[in-house]
C-alpha cells in the first residue's frame, strides 16, 4: 500500500522533472532539421529558474482570476499524472478517482481558467487567443468524445489500465482497424491540442496569429513560470496517454519493485523521444494552416475518429 | 495455418479496409487535383492489400492474380496515362466551390457509410455465412463515397477519380464474396477502366482547349461563338 503511494508520487516528480526536457528536445531537433545549432536542451529549465526569480507584475484591472489561474493550470497536469499510468501497468494508489473521460476533464478545467484568466486582463490579445484556443476546443472536444466512446467500444471500458492490455492480447489486435484509425484520430488531437504546427505554431512571435501562446502573454514571474510549466506537463501528460495507453504499452514496470519502477523511467523517456521524432518530421513538414482551415483539420480527424468506430461496428 | 496467424490476416484486412474507407473520404474531400490523385493511387494500394491478405487467408492463387491486376493497372498505368492524355496544368488545378462546403459534404459522407452498412451485412450473409470480414459494408461505403464524389465535385479530374474511386469499393466488395471469378473477367474489368481514363482523358483535354476551364460542374448551357476563358485563374 505504502509503495503504490510512493510510487504515485514518483510518477508526479518525473513528470514535473522531464515535461520541460521534452520540449527542450523538440525544439532543439526542430532548429537543427532547419540547419540551426538551436537552444540547449536544458533551456526551458533555466527559462523557468530565471522566471521564478524575477518580479510579477499583476495588472491592477484584474480579478482573483487573473492570480488564480496559473496554480489551475500548474495543478490540473498533476491531477491527472496520478490517474495515468505514466510508469506502470498496474493502477496505482489514486488512479480508482477517475478513467480517461475524467482526465479529460480535469485537463479542460485547466484551459477553461487559462482562457478566461486571458480575457480577465482585457489586453487584446488575451481575448483573441482566448477565444481561438475556444474555437479549437469546441471543434476538438467532438473528436475525444468519440474516441473514448471508441475506446470503451472495443476494450469495454475507459479505465486506461484495462485499455492498455486490449490493444496487445493477443498481439494481432494491435493491426485491428479501429485500433490504427484512433491512433491517428488522436495523434490529429495531440497537435491541435497541443499547440503544435499545423494548427498552432509553438516559435511563433507574431500576437495576431497565435493561438496557445497569447494566453499567457499577460503573465510574467511565478506566474508565467507556473503557465509554462503546466503548459509542458499537459504536453507531456497527453504523450503519455498515447504512448502507454493507445500506441505502445509496452516498457512499464509490471511488478511493485523500485527497480523496475525505475527502469521504467528511462523507457518511457526513450518512448516519447521516438514519438517527438515523429513530431519533429511532421511539424517540419507541414506549413500552419490558415484559422478557418483548422475546421477542416479537426474534420478529418471526426472522420478518422468515427471512421474506426464504423469498422468496429463493419467488423461484427 | 495457425488460429493466430489467420486472425492476424484477417486483421491486417480489416485494417486495409479500414484505411480503404479513409482514403474514400479524403477523395471526396480533398480540394486539390494532384492529392485527389495520390488519395486515389493510396486507395488501389490498400485494395491490391487486402486482396493479397485475403488471398493469403483462403489460400487461393486467384486473388493474387486480382492483386497483381490492381498493382499493375491502377497504381502505375493510370496516372502514367493521364499525365500522358490530360493537361499538365490540371494537377495543381484547385476546386474553390464544391457543390456543397466540405463539412456537410463530409457529414453526407458518413450516413451514407452507415447506409452502407445496412446494404452490406444482409447482402453478406446472403452470399454465404463463410467470411463476414468488413469488406463487403466498406466496399459499398467506397462504392457511395464515390458517387457522392460525382454528386459534389466540379473539376474535371476529381470526376474521373470518383468514377475510379467507386470501382475500387465494387472490387473491394468482390474479393471478398466472389473469391474465385473467372480471371478473364478481372483483366476485362481492368482494362475497361484503362479505357475510362483514357477516353475522359482525352475528353478533358478538349474541353479545357475548347472552354478554357475543367470545372464541369459549371458547363451547364451550350454557348456559341469563340472561346471564352473563364472560371478560376482566368482574367474574365
Amino acid at each position: 500500500m505504502s509503495e503504490r503511494i510512493f510510487y504515485n508520487l514518483l510518477q508526479v516528480v518525473v513528470v514535473m522533472a522531464f515535461a520541460p526536457l521534452v520540449s527542450g528536445v523538440l525544439s532543439r531537433l526542430k532548429e537543427m532539421v532547419q540547419s540551426k545549432r538551436g537552444p540547449s536542451i536544458f533551456q526551458p529549465y533555466r527559462d523557468l529558474w530565471k522566471l521564478f526569480h524575477k518580479d510579477e507584475i499583476v495588472s491592477e484591472d484584474s480579478s482573483w482570476i487573473f492570480r488564480f489561474t496559473p496554480y489551475v493550470v500548474f495543478v490540473t497536469p498533476i491531477f491527472v499524472v496520478l490517474l495515468i499510468p505514466v510508469l506502470t501497468s498496474y493502477p496505482l494508489f489514486f488512479a480508482f478517482m477517475g478513467d480517461m473521460l475524467g482526465a479529460g476533464f480535469v485537463l479542460a478545467l485547466g484551459g477553461f481558467f487559462a482562457a478566461i484568466a486571458a480575457v480577465d486582463t482585457a489586453n487584446p490579445y488575451g481575448a483573441v487567443g482566448a477565444s481561438r484556443t475556444r474555437m479549437v476546443g469546441f471543434l476538438a472536444e467532438p473528436v475525444f468524445m468519440i474516441v473514448f466512446f471508441t475506446v470503451s467500444f472495443v476494450a469495454g471500458s475507459t479505465i486506461p489500465y484495462i485499455v492498455q492490455q486490449k490493444w496487445v492480447t493477443p498481439l494481432a489486435n494491435f493491426f485491428a482497424p479501429s485500433h490504427v484509425l484512433l491512433v491517428l484520430a488522436f495523434l490529429m488531437l495531440i497537435l491541435a491540442e497541443g499547440g503544435r504546427i499545423p494548427v498552432d505554431n509553438p516559435s511563433g512571435h507574431f500576437e495576431l496569429a497565435m493561438i496557445d501562446e497569447s494566453k499567457s502573454l499577460e503573465y510574467s514571474g511565478r506566474g508565467f513560470a507556473l503557465v509554462k510549466w503546466g503548459g509542458q506537463m499537459k504536453f507531456f501528460v497527453l504523450l503519455c496517454v498515447f504512448l502507454n495507453v493507445l500506441v505502445t504499452p509496452w516498457g512499464l514496470a509490471a511488478n511493485q519493485s523500485l527497480g523496475a519502477v525505475l527502469l521504467a523511467v528511462p523507457l518511457v523517456l526513450l518512448k516519447i523521444f521516438c514519438f517527438v521524432l515523429v513530431l519533429v518530421v511532421i511539424e517540419s513538414s507541414l506549413s500552419k494552416l490558415r484559422l478557418f482551415r483548422i475546421a477542416e483539420f479537426l474534420g478529418a480527424a471526426f472522420i478518422t475518429a468515427v471512421a474506426a468506430m464504423i469498422a468496429q461496428v463493419f467488423l461484427g | 495455418m495457425s488460429d493466430a496467424t489467420r486472425e492476424l490476416l484477417q486483421n491486417l484486412n480489416a485494417l486495409a479496409a479500414g484505411l480503404f474507407l479513409l482514403t474514400a473520404f479524403g477523395i471526396v474531400a480533398t480540394r486539390q487535383a494532384r492529392g485527389c490523385l495520390q488519395l486515389f493511387i493510396a486507395q488501389s494500394l490498400l485494395l491490391a492489400a487486402s486482396a493479397a491478405l485475403l488471398g493469403l487467408r483462403f489460400d487461393s492463387g486467384h486473388l493474387y492474380g486480382v492483386a497483381l491486376v490492381n498493382l499493375v493497372s491502377k497504381p502505375i498505368i493510370v496516372p502514367w496515362l493521364l499525365r500522358k492524355v490530360a493537361p499538365a496544368e490540371l494537377y495543381t488545378r484547385r476546386e474553390i466551390d464544391q457543390a456543397l462546403n466540405i463539412p456537410i459534404t463530409l457529414l453526407i459522407a458518413l450516413a451514407l457509410t452507415v447506409g452502407a452498412y445496412f446494404l452490406g451485412v444482409p447482402l453478406a450473409n446472403a452470399v454465404g455465412p463463410g467470411y463476414h470480414g468488413p469488406n463487403v459494408p466498406i466496399g459499398i461505403a467506397g462504392l457511395l463515397l464515390g458517387a457522392l464524389t460525382l454528386t459534389v465535385r466540379r473539376e474535371a479530374m476529381p470526376l474521373l477519380i470518383g468514377l475510379l474511386a467507386m470501382e475500387n469499393g465494387a472490387f473491394l466488395a468482390g474479393v471478398s464474396i466472389a473469391r474465385d471469378l473467372p480471371m478473364l473477367v478481372e483483366l476485362a474489368i481492368a482494362t475497361d477502366g484503362l479505357i475510362i481514363v483514357f477516353i475522359v482523358g482525352v475528353l478533358v483535354r478538349a474541353v479545357d482547349k475548347q472552354v478554357g476551364t475543367t470545372a464541369v460542374g459549371e458547363l451547364a448551357s451550350l454557348r456559341e461563338g469563340p472561346a471564352r476563358r473563364s472560371g478560376p485563374g482566368a482574367d474574365s
